[in-house]
């Protein structure tokens, strides 16, 4: 069925951003600036043709600076946001790992936070009995299970998120900066398993600022510049390179 | 080509629908749970909140009004309580999108969801409250009678109704926030111009008022509901119709608009 083995393929990308000068919430301001013909946008160019594929099993990292299309890459390949122009494909399931934790409510207790946040990812209750008792293992929590979780640390909401998020195996997993929370312990527990499923055969896209963790990690890799593509190939080499600038 | 569009739209709704099914069933448990944890009377709330306002308010009115209605307890608590499903279902809905932005951001999810486990747990709500309102007829010893059993129907027809403008509504409060402090104000007019707590008769010699009332589609459910649940009555065929019209309306204008807003909510939230 599979013609090529891309897992994502981005063609020609641009993806603009309306920023209104200020932010007319407010009908009666709206119409006003409108009647004045007033209302400005400030066309923000996030991403600039963006053309590049990612292999199956690849393990694939994106570089770059503060604000520079990083982040919104990512969003265009998860599917949250919706490229101006130009085409993106995926093929396979997709396990997004954009901030941990982004589906939990905390008044509620690790046990129901979990079932809410797979059925977020799109799992149904009895896939997710299956996986309960590896998820509360993974992450440590068996003495907390029915804590409300606003009486969490940051690090222990975490590592719930990064065990659901990682329980099953995603045939592409989006991994944002999230290496960096957690204790040095959880740490290297996460690297274990991102790196079993690499062994598996799972794509892997990365977007981190430690150079260090992309070039022992990372097989080929991007790096953006003011939402263009300023070198593609090799993790070593375009990280020597970014290093060097 | 646009057919074809159509077509693979359709598609990713329907897969879309059938993969987070139970994620609106889970957001709507984690509504009730929320709401109830910690009160010591906990779900029964949604039964004793409806009883205590309609002695109130039957007490207030009958002094004041010197309406004339058979059983008004009754008739004021049927029309009460649909009126509290709807109003409780668009007002959640109004802030879902806003209220979930952490969530939109961050991943995939559909967003219509949002408002549909709205409307969801304001349903649910609505069945605790049909406990009240059977204490309340059987305390009043209104007839019971063949009819009743078809209650579902005006619930759906509402229902229906209250997803379209959930849509609507949730749609555009993103793009004006305006909407959120004008919307109490409308829903106070609007519920005077449903007839709950007054009867129909009052209104009918005003014709302007009387042709406005029937503009408001809330006015077909409340009296279908009635009709059904305490006159013995059995709704028209043109009845259905109107009821069948407005909210299938709804929720198609409330698709199309939610379905072109949608997309750019990122940018808003």
């Amino acid at each position: 069925m599979d013609k090529n083995n891309n897992a994502v393929e981005l063609r020609n990308v641009e993806m603009h951003f309306n920023m209104n000068k200020e932010k007319l919430y407010s009908l009666k301001e709206y119409f006003i600036k409108f009647m004045k013909r007033e209302l400005r946008f400030e066309r923000f160019i996030a991403l600039q043709d963006i053309s590049f594929d990612i292999k199956k099993g690849d393990v694939f990292g994106i570089l770059g600076l503060n604000g520079s299309g990083k982040s919104t890459t990512l969003k265009l390949i998860s599917g949250i946001l919706s490229p101006t122009k130009g085409q993106i494909k995926t093929y396979g399931t997709i396990a997004p790992l954009i901030e941990l934790g982004a589906g939990f409510d905390m008044d509620l207790t690790a046990r129901e936070n979990i079932y809410l946040n797979g059925s977020v990812l799109g799992y149904s209750k009895r896939y997710m009995d299956e996986r309960f008792d590896d998820i509360v293992e993974f992450s440590e929590m068996q003495d907390f299970l029915d804590t409300p979780m606003k009486n969490y640390s940051s690090g222990m909401v975490a590592r719930v998120g990064f065990a659901i998020a990682t329980m099953t195996t995603p045939d592409i997993l989006i991994v944002d900066e999230i290496l960096s929370v957690g204790d040095f312990h959880f740490q290297q527990k996460c690297e274990e398993r991102i790196n079993k499923m690499i062994d598996g055969g799972t794509t892997v896209i990365i977007v981190s600022h430690s150079i260090d963790q992309i070039e022992r990690l990372c097989k080929n890799c991007v790096w953006l510049e003011n939402g263009k593509i300023k070198m593609i190939g090799d993790a070593k080499e375009v990280c020597d390179a970014y290093k060097k600038s | 080509m646009s057919n074809c569009k159509a077509m693979n739209d359709m598609k990713l709704f329907y897969s879309d629908l059938k993969k987070f099914f139970p994620l609106l069933l889970n957001l709507s448990a984690k509504d009730i749970k929320i709401k109830y944890r910690r009160s010591v009377l906990g779900i029964l709330w949604s039964i004793f909140n409806p009883l205590l306002t309609m002695l109130v308010l039957t007490q207030v009115f009958s002094m004041l009004l010197k309406v004339q209605v058979e059983n008004f307890a009754t008739y004021y608590i049927l029309g009460s309580s649909l009126w509290n499903f709807f109003s409780e279902a668009t007002t959640l809905s109004m802030m879902s999108i806003i209220s979930s932005s952490a969530l939109i951001k961050k991943v995939y999810v559909p967003k219509y969801i949002f408002p549909l486990e709205k409307c969801l747990f304001a349903l649910i709500n609505f069945a605790f409250s049909m406990v009240a309102v059977v204490v309340v007829m059987l305390f009043q010893g209104t007839k019971l009678t063949a009819t009743l059993l078809l209650f579902p129907i005006p619930v759906l027809y509402c229902f229906v109704f209250c997803i379209g403008f959930s849509l609507i509504l949730s749609a555009l409060t993103v793009y004006f926030r305006d909407i959120m402090h004008l919307y109490g104000i409308l829903l106070t007019i609007w519920i005077y111009l449903t007839p709950i707590i007054y009867p129909e008769e009052l209104i009918k010699h005003n014709s302007v008022i009387y042709s406005i009332v029937k503009c408001n589609p809330m006015y077909y459910f409340v009296k279908y509901f009635r009709d059904v649940m305490m006159y013995n009555a059995l709704p028209t065929f043109s009845e259905n119709l109107i009821c069948i019209f407005i909210s299938l309306f709804t929720l198609l204008l409330g698709a199309i608009i939610f379905n072109k807003a949608e997309k750019k909510f990122i940018l808003h939230i």
